[in-house]
Parts: structure tokens; sequence; C-alpha cells
């Protein structure tokens, strides 16, 4: 290539304007050996660029594939409601009523009033049962007078037996 | 997206986010943790990847954010410069001896410069973008890129001279 058109792609060069087909020109006349004295300075520059556009990355990058943690994420989910489960069950007995909404104490008011009315019918129930009781006592009292009167016939058939005696 | 599909989209790129965290970290163990971390979290978006028109100048973008965080951040401040040890396995020993020293000096006057145009030399003269690319990249407009990469090369060159021709750092 002659000098006069690398000089003038040179000057090109330092301004920043040649294109990268031209910038490629200069890198070709530069990568050889015989370049005009003068020009060395630039060799230097085109061989440094050369030399560093070898240099490559081999280190190995570790990619994992993104694993699916949501299982477990679940399990420790469930583990967590079971023992605040059991922790509420043990020791959360402390006023249960204070911490309730005004709509939700109303709703435990009402169900307090039907298991007390639940409560006296079973009451009534049982006085029920009460006077089932005390008949059953008449009843072994009306046996109790059954054997006097069993006692009385017997005694009664007695005379007769005697009475027929007498009379053969 | 599978391992595959993702290394197979990474790819192409992955050894230009690594060396632009290089050239922002100098160091190459903060510039494989910058690529790692950047490759991490694209991964972690995947399935947000397929929205993204442009994956390579998003991350890019994201290399350049995280790096210049880096930079900025406390863990940074006492962070050891190392100077880059590059391999070079094309050109022949005795080139290689004779050069290595000037080529070394390319390395630190990039160092010295701006962190923006460090950026913009890197994506142009190392990575061929064009400037649309770039300018995804760093957010700016064409013509300011265009004065800045100016700017650096010729500093760059400006230094390098010097540097030859009275040995002046």
């Amino acid at each position: 290539m002659v000098l006069n058109s690398i000089e003038k792609l040179l000057e090109k060069y330092d301004n920043g304007e040649t294109t990268l087909k031209e910038e490629q020109q200069l890198k070709t006349y530069f990568a050889q050996d015989n370049v005009a004295p003068h020009l060395e300075s630039y060799q230097t520059m085109f061989q440094y660029f050369n030399n560093t556009k070898q240099e490559l990355y081999t280190k190995d990058v570790p990619l994992k594939p993104r694993k699916n943690y949501i299982y477990q994420w679940i399990s420790v989910a469930a583990l967590l409601v079971l023992s605040l489960g059991i922790f509420t069950q043990i020791g959360g007995n402390t006023d249960p009523l204070s911490d309730l909404t005004q709509e939700e104490r109303m709703a435990y008011n009402q169900a307090v009033e039907v298991f007390d009315l639940v409560g006296s019918k079973f009451s009534q129930g049982e006085s029920n049962i009460a006077a089932f009781g005390l008949m059953s006592n008449k009843l072994s009292e009306g046996v109790e007078k059954f054997e006097h009167v069993s006692e009385f016939s017997e005694t009664t058939n007695k005379i007769f037996k005697s009475k027929k005696k007498q009379n053969k | 997206m599978t391992t595959t599909d993702f290394t197979k989209l990474v790819m192409p790129f992955k050894d230009k986010v690594f060396r632009l965290a290089k050239r922002l970290l100098v160091s190459t163990e903060e510039a494989e943790d910058a690529t790692q971390e950047i490759l991490l979290r694209l991964w972690k978006n995947k399935a947000k990847i397929a929205e993204y028109k442009n994956v390579e100048a998003f991350s890019m973008t994201m290399t350049k954010n995280f790096c210049l965080d880096r930079l900025k951040s406390k863990q940074a401040q006492n962070l050891k410069i190392v100077h880059s040890n590059y391999q070079d396995n094309n050109t022949a020993l005795q080139k290689q001896v004779e050069n290595k020293d000037s080529v070394d000096w390319v390395s630190r006057i990039i160092e010295e410069l701006p962190e923006q145009q460090k950026i913009i030399l890197q994506l142009r003269d190392i990575e061929d973008y064009d400037f649309d690319e770039i300018a995804k990249v760093v957010d700016m407009n064409p013509t300011a890129i265009r004065v800045a990469l100016s700017r650096a090369r010729k500093t760059i060159r400006e230094k390098l001279t010097n540097t030859h021709r009275y040995g002046i750092k």
C-alpha cells in the first residue's frame, strides 16, 4: 500500500474519523514488518491493540439452574402453623373475651344464652325423672302391702284347714 | 433457557466483557470477578433476555457501570494495581522482546486516560465497535465519541513518542 494513503488514513485516524474498514487497513499495514520508521509509534499502538484482542476469559462460570424452593417453604409454613396451634392450645387461655370485637362478643353471648336454655330444659327433664323415682318408691311400698295380704291369706288358709279337720 | 443456550448466547462477547473490565479495573483477577458477576447477573435475568434488543450492548453497558461502581467503592480504594501481564503468542520471540517495553508502555498510558476515553478506545480500537454501538454503551452522541476517541489516540501517541525519544514518562 502506498505510504501516502496510509499517512492520510492516519491523520483521519487521529481525528477519530476513520471507518472500521479503514482502520482494518491500517491494522493490516502495521501488522507487517517493514513499516516506515517515522510511523513506529503507530505500530506499537496497533500491536498493543492486536495483542490485547487475543486475551480471553477462561474461567468457568458456575451456572446453576434455579431450584424450586416452594416445597421447602410449604413445609416450613406447615411447621409454623402446627407449632402455633399447639402453643395456643397450651398457653393461650388468658382472657379470650378481651380481644373479641363487638359482633363476636354478641355472638358469644347468644351462644351462651342458647346453652343456658338447653341446660334448664335438661334440668326440667331431670326433675321428671325424679317423679319416676318417687313412683317406683310407692310401687315397692305397694308390693310390701301386698305381702301383708298374702300373709293374711295364709293364716286364713290355716284356719280353714283346722276347721275341716274338726269337721272330720 | 438451558445452560447450553445461555453459553451459546454469551460465548461471542464474554471475552469482550472481560477485556473491558480489565481495561477499567486493570488487574486480571478483578476483571475475572467482574466478568463472572456480569454473566451471573445475565443468567439470573435469563427470563428477560429475550426482551433485550442487543444483549451484547446491554452486557457491555452493564460491565461499564459495574466496573465504574467498583472503582468508586471503598473496597477498590486499596486495590493494588497490577500491570497487565498480557500474553503475546503470535509475534516472534525476538520481536516480542524488542517491543515488549514499548507495548507495555501503551497499556500504562491508557491506564492514565480518563475512564470515558478508556472505554471508548477499548470498544473502538480493540473490539471494533461502530459508533452507534459505542453510543449505546456509553450513552453519548457519536460526535462526542469521535472527539473523545481522537483525544485518546493523540494522547497515547504523543506520550509514546515522548518516551521513545527522550525517555520521559
